[in-house]
């Protein structure tokens, strides 16, 4: 029910907005975010788009994830290279 | 697709399961209040990968599943009535009543139409302007905006044969009465991430405040939920309790002002009833005296028919699932006289139901 997706705003016209799913172009409305703008993208619930996204905070928790396997990847090799100076029983 | 894909990474959703099961010291029960939520952590076997680290119960957030049987039956005695038609979203259709759900009533010659959205239903009665067409108004804060928007337009364009039977319903009482009654011990929730796009973070301050329990607003994606698992394990283990918003690209602390001016225009808040837990003060929203002539419940004057049980429905467990005091297979009716196909509860039925989750995607943690 409170299921939402985010899609582009491709036309605005008044307070009605063309987004595109899946190849097919849909209209919702903008009038719970007035402030979208053609170009972003809205979380869209039965028909209104209720939310503009933010890019740069999505951008923030993508760079967060890129981190964590950095910082991942860093311990495992080092868990790799302990192993391998390990002296042979 | 964007804002989709990049967060169901395989390799980040290991290192963010590894992280979580790394930080909890002692088994920590999170509640997703969302159905939504329930059906991506089934989906993507996160309940299963985080047992027993962390238990993941399911909340009462699916408003097809806790509006009350006797509205159902009120819409249903709505759409027999000879010059209505009652719009609804797809999800209410199968959802039993007392004696029968929407989708019955529809096969027995009520005129019951499935629409999409509320401007849906809307244009309905601009074209049929013979017949009044009443809008059922379910969902929490996420979807109230959306109807009220459609009364105002409706107000707007002197459309007097649009209704609302109201029933939306507000997240937050939800919550506090599931803690209140203390039958289920939560150590954190999982925070509704489209309700809170229109309320804002700030919404569920009380948790920390009054109940000393986290709160991680989450996205539906999987890494979205498994990063706000991570918050919640760490805030359970370093004893802090607070509010966290790692959904930061949908949601923030003061959430659609926009949204919520119209609520507060078109919308008054009341006690509302709640299936499976009963009456609940000041969580439910009535239409204000301003939109008095949009309200069917004051427009239509029906009597309802009298509740009768069937044993099975008495049998049916969807109160104690909605309130995570059992998880879904330990209800006697669950995948044996209850299935999808002939749901018994309204957990079974809807898409975003406790019992249609486990049954689709399947497995207890015992076995």
């Amino acid at each position: 029910m409170c299921l939402a997706i985010p899609l582009r705003v491709q036309r605005i016209d008044g307070a009605l907005a063309e987004v595109e799913l899946g190849g097919v172009t849909k209209t919702v409305s903008l009038v719970l975010t007035p402030d979208a703008k053609e170009g972003d993208y809205v979380l869209v619930h039965t028909g209104f788009a209720i939310s503009v996204l933010d890019e740069q905070e999505a951008q923030e928790t993508l760079a967060l994830f890129a981190e964590l396997e950095e910082a991942s990847r860093a311990v495992e090799e080092q868990a790799e290279s302990d192993e391998g100076q390990a002296p042979e029983a | 697709m964007k804002y989709t894909d990049e967060y169901r990474d395989p390799v980040t959703a290991r290192r963010l399961i590894d992280k979580i099961t790394a930080r909890a010291t002692r088994p920590i029960q999170i509640m997703e209040f969302c159905g939504g939520h329930t059906h991506a952590i089934m989906r993507y076997g996160i309940r299963q990968t985080l047992a027993p680290h962390v238990r993941m119960l399911s909340g009462p957030g699916c408003p097809v599943c806790v509006t009350a049987d006797t509205d159902i039956d009120y819409a249903i005695a709505l759409a027999h009535l000879p010059s209505v038609t009652v719009a609804t979203f797809g999800d209410m259709l199968r959802v039993p009543g007392t004696r029968a759900s929407l989708q019955q009533a529809k096969a027995d010659g009520a005129d019951v139409r499935m629409v999409y959205s509320a401007l849906d239903a809307l244009e309905m009665a601009r074209q049929n302007p013979a017949r009044s067409v009443v809008m059922l108004g379910i969902g929490f804060e996420t979807t109230a905006p959306t109807i009220a928007a459609s009364l105002v337009q409706a107000r707007e364009m002197g459309l007097r044969n649009y209704y609302v039977h109201c029933m939306h319903k507000l997240t937050p009482p939800a919550m506090r009465a599931i803690l209140d009654a203390g039958e289920v011990r939560v150590d954190a929730v999982l925070g509704p991430g489209h309700v809170t796009a229109i309320t804002g973070w700030r919404a569920w301050e009380f948790l920390p405040r009054d109940y000393h329990i986290s709160c991680a607003v989450s996205g539906f994606e999987p890494l979205d939920i498994l990063q706000a698992v991570y918050l919640l394990v760490d805030a359970v283990e370093t004893g802090e309790a607070q509010v966290a918003n790692p959904y930061a690209r949908g949601v923030d602390a003061d959430g659609n002002k926009v949204a919520q001016q119209l609520m507060e225009q078109v919308f008054q808040v009341t006690a509302a009833a709640w299936r499976g837990m009963g009456e609940i003060p000041a969580s439910g929203l009535g239409l204000r005296p301003e939109f008095a002539a949009h309200d069917a419940r004051l427009a239509f004057d029906v009597p309802l028919p009298e509740a009768a049980p069937t044993p099975q429905h008495r049998a049916c467990r969807c109160g104690d699932v909605l309130r995570g005091v059992i998880e879904p297979s330990e209800c006697p009716l669950f995948g044996k006289a209850c299935t999808p196909a002939r749901p018994v509860g309204p957990c079974m039925v809807s898409g975003e139901g406790s019992c249609a989750a486990h049954y689709r995607y399947g497995g207890t943690l015992d076995g």
